[in-house]
């Protein structure tokens, strides 16, 4: 896709769209990537990040990961920062999906120790972590119930026996958004949700089982840091978010913004995708209150299929789950909107802060990091494809040129529908297993959709992250193991 | 089949349109490749329930949105995985309301070849059209 013409290059990996390419841009927009990475995005990231400048209250730039690729509102790996002031809060600033995000679990098993019961341990994740279309949990509650764990996130969570005390302090925000509250969420919402907790979901949503090879570590004292001590360790990552309930509402809410936006508070958008009101309007607080409750449900959705995981590892091995060192990593949101304190022209100044399809990146010092990482910077999980890997990066200082924000996954170059033509998802279940790697799906077609040539290539993206400054590379994570929704 | 997958916009998503003589027919379409994202033969789908779903609106494009978000809904809450069979459209002066029939069963793996999970409808680049054959609408579903 031929970039255009207007596009400035800053630096290696920093271009940048002025604000004479589209009528209405208040800041110029700005994408991080190598001069390759810039060549595979497609035409609806220069549109979409153009009409993310537009909005109303946007602080410094439009910014776009370089995963970046075509989404709906904002692209995928589009960021924003908004003046909570005289800006505009916006679904489509922070997707669909609430809180999708990547949690990393720890074992103190190797590669050699697993191997031999690898079938076992992925057959078993597969029936106690339900996934793919319409699939329902195994946390039965009732609609009033649902309403305290959208309020609570890990609490609830931790309160019913489905967390260690720890985990809450290495999710982000300590698994839950202050000011859930659940009189914003609609009766359809909980209906849609209430019994889909544990759940992965679809699409590229996944549970891997992943190996530290030595020759995979970038950094080894960061890497110890974050747990990674032994040679080949075996870890967890999982990738999904707040399921129909966080679907429901942004749609709910989607709604309601295009009824009064333009009407009550004559905004116009680019992209009725991107419906928005301002911050400090009654539709602009209730959704951020509605959204906080989704971000509450993902949390507390990763916390107990963690718990899950950990019961079928101790039933695998026969061992305690905290005998199996199954600490957390991380957790770590890449769809939300949150109010942080950043850096602007050397001000600090208080910030609502949307990232669709991409992830917070705190650098070293910085407040909100569990103590254990004030000195590396935070974990950032970056999921790849099934087939290629994953990584464990860290946040940086040089982070404040992006509010501290990096990419969140691959980017996909090719549509569902030619990744189905090309490829069957029998032969590439067989394909991978010849190459060490066990996959189970709900879904042929679902696997076919998810084929590592579909996406760009991980390594060049972190890789970008890392040339830009926006996170530095710990740790590549291979699979051996996957479950796919 | 009266839709087609549009393969150049939306990467990660799944774009089509759907059209149809009358602008309810243009509905069934679009109901249609809707599930036919989710279940790869709409065909085994079996008729045990019948849900009726009823929507309104005063333009005729979010009138679609709301009610093709009806079948995703019903796709989550009580896993049903329907397909449309009657739609009326009334229009009042400043108002479409919609009635519609749509017969499914709840999803089952062991019969449904499932795919991806649909998980809204957006409003990127969303068109109700009025074409010289009749309706026609262009759709993305977020994936």
């Amino acid at each position: 896709m031929p970039m255009p013409s207007e596009i400035k290059r800053i630096s290696d990996t920093v271009w940048e769209l002025p604000t004479s390419y589209k009528e209405g841009m208040q800041v110029p927009a700005r994408i991080f990537a190598t001069e390759k990475l810039m060549h595979e995005m497609d035409a609806g990231v220069f549109d979409q990040v153009t009409n993310v400048a537009c909005l109303p209250g946007i602080v410094k730039y439009a910014y776009c990961m370089p995963d970046g690729h075509w989404g709906y509102g904002f692209p995928i790996g589009g960021t924003a920062a908004m003046d909570p002031e005289k800006g505009v809060i916006s679904p489509g600033g922070i997707g669909f999906d609430i809180n999708c995000g990547m949690r990393l679990v720890l074992t103190n098993l190797t590669y050699d120790e697993v191997k031999p019961r690898l079938h076992q341990l992925v057959d078993r994740l597969y029936y106690r972590v339900p996934a793919g279309v319409g699939s329902h949990g195994f946390v039965k509650v009732s609609h009033d119930e649902f309403c305290r764990v959208v309020e609570q996130g890990s609490r609830w969570c931790q309160h019913h026996g489905y967390a260690w005390p720890e985990d809450l302090a290495m999710t982000e925000e300590g698994g839950c958004f202050e000011g859930a509250d659940a009189s914003k969420i609609t009766v359809k919402a909980i209906e849609r949700g209430y019994n889909q907790l544990g759940t992965l979901g679809s699409g590229n949503h996944y549970l891997e089982i992943q190996v530290a090879k030595p020759g995979n570590i970038f950094d080894e004292e960061t890497a110890r840091a974050f747990g990674i001590t032994l040679p080949d360790q075996v870890v967890v990552m999982f990738h999904c978010g707040s399921r129909g309930f966080g679907h429901q509402v942004a749609t709910d809410y989607l709604q309601t913004f295009l009824a009064v936006m333009e009407r009550k508070y004559g905004i116009r958008v680019g992209d009725r995708e991107l419906a928005c009101a301002p911050f400090r309007s009654r539709e602009g607080q209730d959704y951020f209150a509605a959204m906080k409750c989704a971000v509450n449900m993902a949390f507390a959705n990763r916390q107990v299929i963690l718990h899950r995981i950990r019961e079928v590892f101790a039933d695998v091995f026969s061992r305690d789950p905290t005998d199996l060192g199954m600490n957390m990593v991380y957790d770590v949101a890449h769809n939300t909107a949150k109010l942080e304190k950043h850096l602007v022209d050397g001000q600090k100044r208080e910030l609502l802060m949307h990232r669709k399809g991409a992830t917070r990146a705190f650098g070293p010092g910085m407040e909100g990091l569990p103590e254990c990482y004030r000195e590396t910077g935070q974990p950032v999980i970056i999921g790849g494809s099934m087939e290629t890997g994953s990584y464990l990066l860290a946040g940086v200082k040089s982070g404040d040129q992006s509010f501290y924000t990096t990419a969140h996954g691959s980017g996909r170059t090719m549509s569902r529908h030619q990744a189905k033509r090309q490829f069957r998802g029998e032969k590439l279940q067989r394909e991978m297993e010849a190459r060490g790697i066990y996959v189970k799906s709900v879904s042929w077609g679902g696997l076919a959709e998810e084929a590592g040539a579909a996406y760009k290539n991980i390594d060049e993206v972190v890789e970008a992250t890392e040339l830009a400054g926006l996170s530095r590379r710990v740790v590549k994570l291979v699979p051996i193991g996957n479950v796919k929704g | 089949m009266p839709y087609r997958y549009l393969e150049d916009i939306a990467l990660a998503d799944a774009a089509f349109e759907a059209w149809g003589t009358t602008v309810e027919e243009m509905f069934i379409a679009a109901a249609d490749a809707t599930m036919n994202v989710m279940v790869e033969e709409l065909a085994t789908i079996h008729r045990d329930r019948e849900i009726r779903l009823e929507v309104e609106h005063d333009a005729l494009d979010i009138l679609l949105f709301k009610f093709l978000n009806e079948l995703i809904f019903y796709k989550d809450a009580e896993r049903l995985l329907l397909r449309v069979e009657s739609v009326t459209i009334t229009r009042h002066p400043s108002l479409f309301t919609l009635h519609s029939v749509a017969c499914g069963e709840e999803l089952n793996p062991a019969r449904h070849a499932l795919s991806a999970d649909v998980k809204a409808v957006t409003l990127h680049r969303f068109k109700v059209e009025q074409t010289e054959e009749g309706w026609k609408a262009t759709v993305i579903l977020d994936i």
